[in-house]
């Protein structure tokens, strides 16, 4: 026993011929029971971070089990905590876990987000210091972009961090700040040259949400739901060493991780409705099937949303064989996410007055939905890139 | 599954294929034989025929070059950028779908006359307004080792200029599918002045007889055997639309840059640029389904049928709104015929309905989706 590498939980999972096998039986051997419900969606994971409570003992050992063989991150680099994972391979683990029904053991804004960002522009020593703890749940972060005064313009953001020789000194406002109330640390964009052209004065600077000086005040939406929160900086003091990237070029890690935020959301359709097919929510509903505009409706934003899974396919083949998807990101999320609205409005069609009380539950879904197409560049900016950067079309 | 990327080798065939057409079928050739009162242009079937193109189907024991589907998409995609006016799909996709999946010398003998461009085909399948292989009338009648055919055809695309037909019947035992030399006798063809400037023409047969060797299969095959050849042609039919999309699309972004009102350029207006940009979204929508339908056809043809329908009707949809889009945006010029926008539309609305249309196929993705 002594010397062996791998122990129950230890797994090398990387370059196994047969891997779809091995995979299935770890699945099998370490999934709790209560985490095969297959239940998705903000509310059924695990997020994370300090002050997280898990919501069962099953919740908590199906982290710890998956963040020990790096599969809450399959993907990343074994160094950094992941499990060193071929996109080919991680599909595979996806197909495994939607066969039993797994609930992810991870969402984090640190995985999707704040990762791929600090694996780009990095230095070893914040990805040594940053990346593992994302990787095991321990810290959740948040993303501090937009402004009271910069949504569609985020380069426009004011919030300012003067150099004070051995940290800079942050004073400002960021609202849409996904969970900044449960967060522990945020990645900010913060204005560092207020006298460079807006773009070229921006840093990428992370801060520690126990610094003093940092505030947040959640807002409630219209789902009922306060997902997002006003935060305010108070004269924080925030260490110099905490900028990815270079000084004033926060804007670079900014766009790089914009597109990982819209394909993220583009992908949206898939994780919310679980793949489900509309003719399943038709057929289990009182007048779905026979209703012919519900019907119609229906079959045509199925059609589109079996072309939309496969062009989000195409799109990660053509990211992998080398070939950038860039401002083509804008086209996943701006077709993804109208996608994911007509979706829920079927949804709401089809459902009637049953789903009209907040107990329900679809209702909440539908009414979140509507921000898809907002967060993360709306889908009239999507249109602009698009027609800009890739039709040419401008002034 | 194979990738959704285009291979080097379709890479390849795609500049091999758009320089043919720039050179021997650009629009201007439509229009001219439009204007001759044409539908069938020889010389640049037999260029086609030179260059492989008949036979890209074809196995290569029956003297063809076998690249597969994903390969004859991309030859219907260049050719819908230009609206090349050829039996291609007809003879080389469809006929061949269907003559393939046969071993007997006759077929292969068949096939063979395809490759060497000795034969067009026509498929004479429609017998009312709408595409449905389900209702057919028109009557097989044993005789002796033969057949009698009566009945009536329409819509039969390449029927007016094609060399055989496809023709599926109902008989005792059910559907037959029979390939014929378009002029035998009792076989009348009248050439539908169409749309698009295409062929397509009405088929009566009165009395037609056959012989039991133009029985393709054995009596009661005709829906299998035609089952393949129709998918492999409403792909290939996907492809083409698909292309003719993109060709509108360029058009009308050129045209957009190009044009000046208010002093400035049209491109220059955001609900211009948003309404470019959203079609250009709906194209790479549509490009998916054609690249994942090529790969299915090629690799899992079994399980073809919902990659066919969806992009079939992913690409009938934007189509039909990359032509509406192409004409609005380009304003009056747009509605002259001297333009060729309108060329583009009227293809379009063919194309829409030959081997199905929108509603055919999104009811056939919805069947096999659970609705």
């Amino acid at each position: 026993m002594g010397g062996k590498m791998t122990t129950d939980t230890g797994i090398e999972f990387a370059d196994t011929p047969d891997f779809r096998k091995k995979i299935r039986a770890w699945l099998e051997d370490n999934c709790p029971a209560d985490m095969r419900d297959g239940a998705s969606g903000e509310g059924a994971n695990c997020w994370g971070g300090r002050n997280w409570v898990f919501s069962s003992e099953g919740q908590r050992t199906w982290l710890e089990r998956c963040a020990a063989v790096g599969l809450t991150v399959p993907t990343w680099p074994k160094a950094y905590g992941g499990a060193g994972l071929s996109r080919d391979q991680e599909k595979i683990l996806k197909e495994e876990m939607a066969a039993i029904g797994a609930r992810s053991p991870l969402n984090s804004f640190g995985i999707w987000m704040l990762g791929p960002a600090l694996l780009k522009f990095g230095t070893e020593a914040q990805k040594q210091e940053f990346l593992p703890p994302i990787a095991r749940g321990e810290i959740r972060w948040c993303q501090g972009y937009s402004e009271p005064g910069a949504g569609s313009d985020l380069a426009g953001v004011q919030t300012r961090a003067e150099d004070k020789g051995d940290h800079w000194l942050v004073n400002g406002q960021k609202i849409w700040t996904s969970y900044a109330d449960k967060a522990d640390w945020i990645f900010a964009l913060l204005r560092t040259d207020r006298d460079a052209p807006k773009h070229k004065g921006i840093s990428f600077v992370l801060m520690d949400m126990r610094s003093e000086g940092i505030s947040t005040r959640p807002i409630r939406l219209i789902s009922g739901a306060s997902p997002f929160c006003e935060t305010f900086f108070d004269d924080v003091k925030a260490p110099k060493e905490q900028v990815v990237g270079e000084v004033n070029r926060g804007w670079d890690v900014a766009k790089y991780l914009l597109t990982h935020e819209r394909e993220m959301i583009s992908a949206g359709g898939q994780v919310m409705g679980s793949g489900r097919a509309l003719g399943a929510v038709l057929a289990n509903s009182e007048t779905g099937l026979s209703d012919p505009v519900l019907r119609a409706d229906a079959m045509r934003t199925e059609v589109d949303a079996l072309a939309m899974e496969l062009t989000l396919e195409r799109y990660k083949d053509q990211a992998e064989g080398g070939q950038g998807v860039g401002d083509a990101s804008a086209m996943l999320k701006y077709a993804g996410t109208e996608l994911n609205k007509r979706r829920l409005e079927l949804v709401m069609a089809a459902a009637g007055s049953e789903a009209l009380n907040w107990e329900d539950g679809r209702a909440p879904t539908w009414l979140r939905t509507k921000a898809n197409s907002i967060e993360g560049g709306t889908s009239e900016v999507m249109l602009s890139i698009i027609s800009r950067r890739i039709l040419g079309l401008g002034a | 599954m194979a990738k959704l990327i285009q291979t080097e080798e379709e890479t390849m065939l795609q500049d091999a294929a758009r320089a043919l057409l720039d050179n021997s079928a650009p629009v201007s050739r439509l229009r001219a034989l439009r204007d001759a009162g044409q539908t069938r242009d020889d010389a640049l079937w037999q260029e086609m025929v030179a260059a492989g193109w008949a036979g890209i189907l074809v196995p290569e024991a029956a003297g063809g070059v076998d690249m597969g589907h994903a390969a004859a998409h991309v030859l219907a995609r260049e050719m819908g950028k230009t609206l090349t006016v050829s039996p291609f799909l007809s003879t080389a996709v469809i006929a061949v779908s269907v003559l393939r999946q046969l071993q007997d010398s006759r077929s292969q003998a068949a096939l063979k006359a395809i490759a060497e461009g000795a034969h067009t085909y026509a498929l004479a399948l429609d017998e009312g307004a709408k595409f449905n292989p389900d209702r057919i009338e028109l009557k097989a009648e044993k005789r002796g080792n033969g057949y009698v055919l009566n009945g009536e055809k329409r819509f039969v695309v390449d029927g007016g200029t094609a060399d055989r037909v496809l023709v599926l019947a109902q008989s005792d035992d059910g559907l037959c599918l029979f390939d014929l030399a378009a002029d035998r006798e009792g076989l009348t063809r009248s050439s539908t002045d169409m749309i698009d400037s295409r062929d397509a023409a009405d088929l009566t047969f009165e009395n037609v007889e056959l012989s039991g060797d133009e029985l393709l299969g054995a009596a009661g095959d005709g829906a299998s055997l035609l089952r393949f050849g129709l998918e492999a042609g409403q792909a290939a039919l996907a492809a083409e639309t698909t292309g003719l999309a993109q060709a509108a699309f360029g058009m009308t972004t050129d045209y957009l840059k190009e044009r000046k009102q208010f002093g400035v350029p049209i491109a220059s207006f955001q609900a211009l640029q948003h309404r470019a940009a959203h079609l250009w979204c709906e194209l790479e929508l549509t490009s998916s389904a054609i690249l994942h339908v090529g790969r299915m056809l090629d690799l899992d043809p079994g399980n073809a049928t919902l990659a066919v329908s969806l992009a079939k009707a992913r690409a009938t949809d934007t189509a039909q709104l990359a032509v509406r889009e192409g004409v609005q945006m380009h304003g009056g010029i747009g509605m002259t015929d001297a333009y060729d926008m309108g060329f583009y539309m009227k293809r379009a609305r063919v194309a829409a309905e030959w081997l199905g249309d929108y509603g055919y196929h999104a009811a056939q993705v919805a069947r096999m989706r659970g609705f």
